[in-house]
């Protein structure tokens, strides 16, 4: 609007440059002018993301006694627990990021070919766990897993096994409950990018001969994967930080990093030492975020910006 | 501090409801403990009573532990005037100077083990760690002390131990190996590990809370495992096939202190008074398995002959069990903890 208004007053003169001029302040006053709109916002995300990290990472740096050190980040490299904890971590947010592709790239591709109201009520069961508590969930997993329950109890009565394996209070038992709650994390997003792909370019390439495995192989497929990068970035990032499932799942036997950070918090008597724990997790995820980013594109990360 | 997660919300919204009656702020305190059924017979045992005969109003609310006292006062943000903890968390958070001096002029603390009465924080009851088998997997066979439950040939089966309070699993360890009652305190830590290390590679679940512990005994997810008095007495009411004892026991203590800063100082020190008296603390005992701190609590023929015998801290019962020493961890927690946690995470 503005920017139209200024070349229309500059209609009729000849001189470019002037023109050129105008343009240019013009769009400066627009900027600023956005800048002011968006100085709440700025200041929103200042006040209650910049400011906090920043204090978290400030008292990281203090040692028990108060005094400015990096015992709290040499604590990682001295007692081994906490590398296998950041191995345990990183192990199973891969493992649970896995299974979720493996069962949600085909959940989200039968969800794209069904009859828009079909795919409707079978989304809803998709999201449908997303209304209970994840702690109710991880109760109805142990219940379901463990040595008497459900699964082995029905396996020994059909006498396929002699004795119950072993699905609960270990990593399997882990995975099974993470996988569960992070799927529609790597559904919704996959269904969404998968349903943007326009249909004529599969009919053009079966017109032009291609069988229908090639027709997904070579055409479906490459157009589905930013939506795919993108889920398969919020699932290992939510598994980073996961606390409940594995506390309850694990058996005490799958230590992750939130509840090193849970125990560090009420064993030390300085808040360093769970607030260094906090920014270890932050910058590798940040790390982690950049070198999706650069592997995959700005579409994969820039999900939560994108329109 | 772990077993803390197992408060029940909704018990903890009833109590402040029901304590919602106005007062002016002057004859008001507010108690923080921690939830549940525990906080419920503290309640009918100590903060009614109390406040009826006070004349004041007890206001309730729930703790996660010491870092929640240490945030309400290092933030000068104190809201409590009387908060639990567990022993080793006072003797913890009285080397940091958490809280305000007792004034043993108002509390009398005759009747009161001298290892639980200190300047700023005093014992208000006791949580032993037991061990619990299954008896429909060992019949009435099965371990009966520490020692038996390191023996995985003569006691096959599935075990459990506390992965969260270390404190508690290096005791029984100690006690595995041997070592008498009495001379457990203070913990040999590097030979505790030792001991711990033997039994590893046994154990199915290293539980992080009160109620993991039950559910993993209740379920048979384990035959046997180390499990605190009162989950395990809930389990025999609920008839789950379970047998434990107060042999070889840990006895640890529960503290009350005043938070730095409480405005009600003078007034918390009178509650306090009353909660630890042996009138009240002999309440205790008739709502809930946790034994009372003050052993003249059973002199006063309020609790059943027949009810003391299940009680952890019973005379009788105390001389067959551990005293767990709050000071001991208070100066030995975090490096025995980390290397507990190196140990059982390899």
């Amino acid at each position: 609007m503005s920017i139209g208004s200024a070349s229309l007053s500059n209609i009729g003169r000849s001189d470019g440059v002037l023109n050129a001029d105008a343009l240019r302040a013009d769009a400066r006053r627009q900027a600023l002018g956005l800048l002011a709109l968006l100085s709440p916002g700025l200041f929103l995300v200042f006040a209650v993301i910049i400011v906090p990290i920043g204090w978290l990472f400030w008292l990281s740096l203090f040692d028990e006694t108060g005094q400015l050190s990096l015992a709290n980040y040499a604590r990682f490299f001295e007692q081994a627990s906490y590398i296998k904890t950041f191995a345990t971590t990183f192990k199973v947010a891969f493992v649970v990021t896995g299974t979720c592709v493996l069962f949600g790239y085909p959940l989200a591709y039968m969800l794209a070919q069904l009859p828009r109201r079909a795919a409707s009520v079978c989304l809803i069961f998709v999201i449908l766990p997303f209304w209970t508590s994840v702690l109710v969930r991880t109760y109805a997993w142990l219940v379901i897993l463990q040595r008497k329950g459900l699964i082995n109890n029905w396996l020994i009565d059909l006498g396929l096994i002699g004795q119950p394996l072993p699905l609960a209070n270990n990593f399997a038992g882990v995975v099974i409950g993470m996988t569960h709650i992070m799927l529609p994390f790597l559904v919704l997003p996959l269904y969404a990018s998968m349903k943007t792909i326009d249909v004529d370019c599969l009919r053009a390439g079966m017109n032009l001969g291609a069988s229908p495995a090639a027709t997904f192989r070579q055409i479906f497929f490459p157009l589905s994967l930013p939506g795919l990068a993108s889920g398969v970035v919020i699932v290992f990032v939510l598994c980073l930080g996961f606390f409940v499932t594995p506390a309850l799942m694990g058996g005490g036997k799958v230590i992750m990093w939130a509840m090193r950070m849970e125990q560090a918090t009420s064993l030390y008597s300085n808040w360093g030492a769970g607030a260094a724990l906090g920014v270890v997790l932050l910058a590798v995820t940040l790390a982690l975020l950049g070198l999706f980013q650069w592997l995959l594109g700005a579409r994969a990360t820039g999900v939560w910006s994108q329109r | 501090m772990t077993k803390r997660l197992c408060i029940h919300g909704l018990a903890a919204a009833g109590l402040l409801a029901s304590a919602a009656v106005p007062a002016s702020a002057a004859d008001t305190i507010t108690v923080a403990s921690w939830g549940g059924t525990y906080q419920e017979a503290q309640t009918k045992a100590f903060f009614d009573p109390t406040a009826k005969e006070l004349g004041i109003t007890i206001k309730q609310d729930t703790t996660n532990g010491l870092d929640d006292v240490r945030l309400q006062v290092t933030g000068n943000a104190v809201k409590w005037d009387i908060t639990e903890l567990g022993a080793d968390e006072c003797a913890r958070g009285s080397k940091e100077g958490l809280f305000e001096k007792l004034d043993y002029n108002v509390i009398d603390k005759s009747g009161i083990n001298p290892k639980l009465v200190h300047d700023d924080w005093v014992g208000i009851s006791y949580t032993s760690v037991v061990l619990i088998y299954r008896t429909d997997v060992f019949g009435d066979k099965g371990p009966k002390t520490w020692a038996d439950f390191w023996d995985v040939e003569k006691f096959p089966g599935r075990r459990a131990l506390s992965g969260s309070q270390a404190t508690e699993t290096l005791s029984v360890a100690a006690l595995a190996k041997g070592t008498p009652i009495d001379k457990v305190y203070p913990v040999d830590i590097d030979g505790a590990l030792q001991s711990v290390d033997k039994v590893k590679g046994h154990i199915d679940a290293w539980w992080t809370s009160g109620a993991q512990a039950m559910q993993l005994v209740k379920d048979g997810e384990v035959d046997m495992a180390s499990i605190w008095n009162g989950r395990a007495g809930t389990l025999r009411k609920e008839g789950a096939p379970v047998s434990f004892s107060f042999d070889q026991g840990v006895l640890t203590a529960d503290c009350m202190v005043i938070p730095k800063g409480s405005k009600n100082k003078d007034l918390a020190m009178k509650a306090l008074a009353r909660f630890v008296s042996p009138d009240l603390q002999a309440n205790l005992p008739l709502y809930v398995d946790n034994g009372p701190a003050n052993e003249k609590a059973f002199e006063t023929g309020k609790i059943p002959q027949e009810r003391i015998k299940d009680i952890n801290s019973a005379p009788e019962n105390v001389k067959k069990q551990v005293l767990q020493d709050p000071e001991f961890w208070r100066d030995n927690l975090v490096e025995a903890t980390e290397k507990f946690n190196n140990l059982i995470q390899q």
